[in-house]
C-alpha cells in the first residue's frame, strides 16, 4: 500500500508547473507537503488525484500503474481548503454519497456514515444541510466523507486554512488519530511549517513546483539540505547572511565572528552562507559561547507571549523571536545573541555543508 | 402613512395604471368603454371572458402560445446547460469571442430573421407548426439562457466538480445529481426569461404561423379588425395574457433576486 510518483511532471502550455518529481508516500503516517502558496502543492495533489494529466512520468498505487486512470476509478478522497459539500444534500447524504455511488448496501452505508459522524462529532447534525453548519462543521463533514469512503489514498489540501484559529487547533489535534490505523496513504498540504511539525510523519518541502527535500519531518527540520529548504521550513523566514571562513573561524560580512567546532571546523576556507532560525536569535545574553550581533531595530511585533524584532545586520534583515515582552525601541541599535551551535552553514551553491 | 412612502406609492400607482385600466375594461361592456370616462365598470359583465373560453378561435390561441413557449423553454434550457457548463469550466480557443458572439444574436431585430425563417420553414414543411415558432425563438433564447446559466455556474466552485469526480461520480451522474440541484435557481431564472421572451414575442410568431399554430397575440389583432370595436373582448384577452407571466414570476421571484445579485439578469 503506497503511492509512488516516478519522474512526474506537469506542464500548462509552455509553463512547467511541476518539475520532475519522484516520491514514495507510505500509508500509516502523515505525509506533509509543505510550501508557500503557489509552490505547487495543489498542482501535485491534483495530479495524484487524477484531476490533471501528467506531462510525463508514472503514478503507481500499490504497485499498479494508475497514470491514465480517471479519478472515479482511483478509490481516493480529497478534502479542499474551501468547504466543499453537496449543498442540496443533508450531512448524512453528503457522507454517504461516495458509498451510494459505489453501490454499497443500505445497512453498510448507515453503519459507516454513523461511525464517521461519531468520530467527527457530527451525530446531531446528520439531518441538516451544509449551509446550516458552521465552517468547522462543514469541513468535518468533508473529512467524514473522506473517512467513510475508506479509500486507498486521502488528499487533504490545506483543509484547515479557512478555519479560525481555535477550530484549526482542535481539528489539527484530531487529524492524526482520525486516519491512524486506516491503512490509507494520507497526503496533507500546508503552507505553515508549524503544522508540519505538529502533524509529524514525513514532510516534502516544495518550492516553485519542485520538491526540494523529502524525509521524516523532524530530520528535515534539523538538517535542511539546502538554503531553499531551510527557508521553506521556517516561519518567520530563516535568517541568513554571507560569511567567510578563515582557519577555524567564521566571520560574518556584517562583523561578528566565532570559532568553529565539529564538522564546520573541517570545511575549506572561503565564502559561506550562515543561517539561523529566528527563535535561536535572542535579545539577551545567556551562554558564554554566544555570539553578539548588533543592529538597528526596524520593526517589532508582539504576538501572544512572544516578541519579535526585525533588525538590520549588514545588508540583511534578521528576525529575533523570543518569549516574553522585551523593551525594544525602533530605530535604536540593540544587541542580539546566538549560539553558533544552532547555525547552519551553506556552500555558495546553496547546499548544506555543516 | 409616513412621508417617504408617498413617492413609491405614487410610482407603483403609475405603473399599475394601465394594467388596472385593462382589467377594468375587460369587465365593461363595449358601449360603456366607448361611452366616456368611467373609473369603475358601471355594469359588470363576464361576457368577454365567456366568449374567450367558449370560442375555439380564442382559446386555441392560448393553447398554441403555451405550446410553443413550453417547447421553446425546454429546448433552450436543455441546450444551454451543457454550453454554459463548457463556457464556465473550460478554456478553449476563442471561448470569450464565442461567448460574446452568442450575445450579439440578441442585438439583431427579429424582423431581420422573419423572412429567412419564413422561407426556410415553408420549404421544409415546418410552417404553421409549434416547432416553427419554438425553434425560431431559440435564436434569442439559447444565448440568453447560456448567459444566465454561465453566471450561476461560475458561482459554483470548480472544487465541487472535482470532489464529485473523486467521490466516484461519473460526469452525467454528477451533472444530474449534484450540479443541476446546485444551480437550480439559475435554471429557474433562465427558464423564466425564455418563457417571458417567447411569450411576448409577436413578430416571428405571427409571421411563421397561419391557422393551426396561431398565437393569442395574433388572434387579438385579427379579431379586433374583423368584428369592429370589441374592446371589452380584447381587454379580457389581454388580461388573460398577463396571467401566465404573473404565475411564473411568482414561482421564481426569489431566484430572480439571486440572478440580479450575480449581475446576470
Amino acid at each position: 500500500m503506497a503511492l509512488e510518483l516516478q519522474a512526474v511532471t506537469k506542464r500548462v502550455g509552455q509553463a512547467v508547473h511541476i518539475k520532475e518529481t519522484s516520491l514514495v508516500f507510505e500509508p500509516g503516517r502523515f505525509n506533509v507537503l509543505l510550501g508557500e502558496t503557489g509552490s505547487g502543492k495543489t498542482s501535485l495533489i491534483k495530479l495524484m488525484a487524477g484531476l490533471d494529466r501528467l506531462a510525463s512520468g508514472k503514478l503507481l498505487m500499490n504497485g499498479r500503474d494508475v497514470t491514465g486512470l480517471s479519478p472515479q476509478k482511483r478509490n481516493i478522497s480529497l478534502v479542499h481548503q474551501f468547504f466543499v459539500n453537496y449543498p442540496h444534500m443533508t450531512v448524512f447524504e453528503n457522507i454517504a454519497s461516495p458509498l451510494r455511488v459505489a453501490g454499497l448496501a443500505a445497512s453498510e452505508i448507515q453503519g459507516r456514515v454513523e461511525a464517521a459522524a461519531d468520530v467527527l462529532k457530527l451525530r446531531p447534525m446528520l439531518k441538516r444541510r451544509p449551509h446550516e453548519l458552521s465552517g468547522g462543521q462543514q469541513q468535518r463533514t468533508a473529512l467524514a466523507r473522506a473517512i467513510a469512503k475508506e479509500s486507498t489514498a486521502v488528499f487533504l489540501d490545506e483543509p484547515l486554512a479557512n478555519l479560525d484559529y481555535k477550530l484549526r487547533e482542535e481539528l489539527r489535534d484530531q487529524l492524526p488519530e482520525l486516519f491512524a490505523g486506516r491503512g490509507a496513504v494520507v497526503v496533507y498540504a500546508t503552507s505553515e511549517p508549524a503544522e508540519a511539525l505538529m502533524l509529524g510523519g514525513m514532510t516534502a518541502l516544495m518550492q516553485d513546483g519542485r520538491v526540494t527535500q523529502f524525509g521524516p519531518t523532524a530530520q528535515i527540520y534539523r538538517r535542511p539540505n539546502t538554503l531553499v529548504s531551510a527557508r521553506v521550513f521556517s516561519d518567520p523566514p530563516i535568517n541568513a547572511a554571507p560569511a567567510t571562513k578563515t582557519g577555524d573561524r567564521m566571520r560574518l560580512t556584517a562583523g561578528a565572528e566565532w570559532p568553529l567546532a565539529g564538522a564546520a571546523a573541517s570545511l575549506a576556507d572561503g565564502p559561506y552562507t550562515v543561517a539561523v532560525r529566528p527563535h535561536h536569535v535572542r535579545p539577551m545574553h545567556a551562554e558564554a559561547s554566544e555570539v553578539k550581533l548588533t543592529g538597528p531595530i526596524m520593526v517589532t511585533e508582539l504576538s501572544g507571549s512572544e516578541s519579535s524584532a526585525h533588525f538590520r545586520l549588514g545588508e540583511d534583515t534578521w528576525v529575533s523571536l523570543a518569549p516574553g515582552v522585551h523593551p525594544f525601541e525602533v530605530g535604536a541599535a540593540h544587541a542580539f545573541y546566538m549560539d553558533p551551535a544552532n547555525c547552519f552553514y551553506f556552500a555558495p551553491d546553496g547546499a548544506l555543508v555543516a | 402613512m409616513r412621508k417617504r412612502s408617498i413617492i413609491p406609492i405614487l410610482y407603483i400607482a403609475f405603473l399599475m395604471l394601465p394594467i388596472y385600466w385593462l382589467v377594468a375594461m375587460s369587465f365593461k361592456t363595449t358601449q360603456e368603454i366607448l361611452g366616456g370616462f368611467s373609473l369603475f365598470p358601471q355594469t359588470w359583465t363576464l361576457a368577454s371572458y365567456r366568449t374567450i373560453f367558449t370560442d375555439p378561435t380564442w382559446y386555441w390561441g392560448y393553447i398554441n402560445s403555451i405550446a410553443y413557449v413550453t417547447i421553446n423553454t425546454v429546448i433552450s434550457v436543455t441546450v444551454a446547460l451543457p454550453a454554459a457548463y463548457a463556457f464556465s469550466r473550460y478554456r478553449f480557443l476563442g471561448d470569450k469571442q464565442l461567448f460574446f458572439w452568442l450575445l450579439t444574436n440578441r442585438m439583431a431585430p427579429a424582423a431581420v430573421f422573419a423572412l429567412p425563417f419564413f422561407q426556410l420553414y415553408s420549404a421544409v414543411g415546418l410552417f404553421d407548426t409549434y416547432w416553427a415558432v419554438a425553434l425560431a425563438h431559440c435564436l434569442f433564447n439559447i444565448p440568453l439562457a447560456v448567459w444566465i446559466l454561465e453566471g450561476f455556474m461560475g458561482g459554483v466552485p470548480k472544487e465541487l466538480d472535482e470532489t464529485a469526480f473523486v467521490d466516484g461520480y461519473s460526469f452525467p451522474r454528477f451533472f444530474l445529481k449534484i450540479f443541476l440541484p446546485t444551480i437550480k435557481a439559475g435554471v429557474g431564472v433562465a427558464a423564466f426569461f425564455c418563457f417571458m421572451f417567447s411569450w411576448v414575442e409577436l413578430l416571428l410568431a405571427k409571421t411563421l404561423t397561419a391557422v393551426y399554430a396561431k398565437p393569442i397575440a395574433a388572434t387579438m389583432t385579427k379579431t379586433a379588425s374583423s368584428a369592429g370595436y370589441e374592446l371589452g373582448l380584447l381587454a379580457a384577452a389581454g388580461t388573460l395574457t398577463i396571467i401566465p407571466g404573473a404565475i411564473v414570476i411568482w414561482f421564481v421571484r426569489n431566484y430572480i433576486a439571486k440572478g440580479f445579485a450575480l449581475g446576470r439578469v
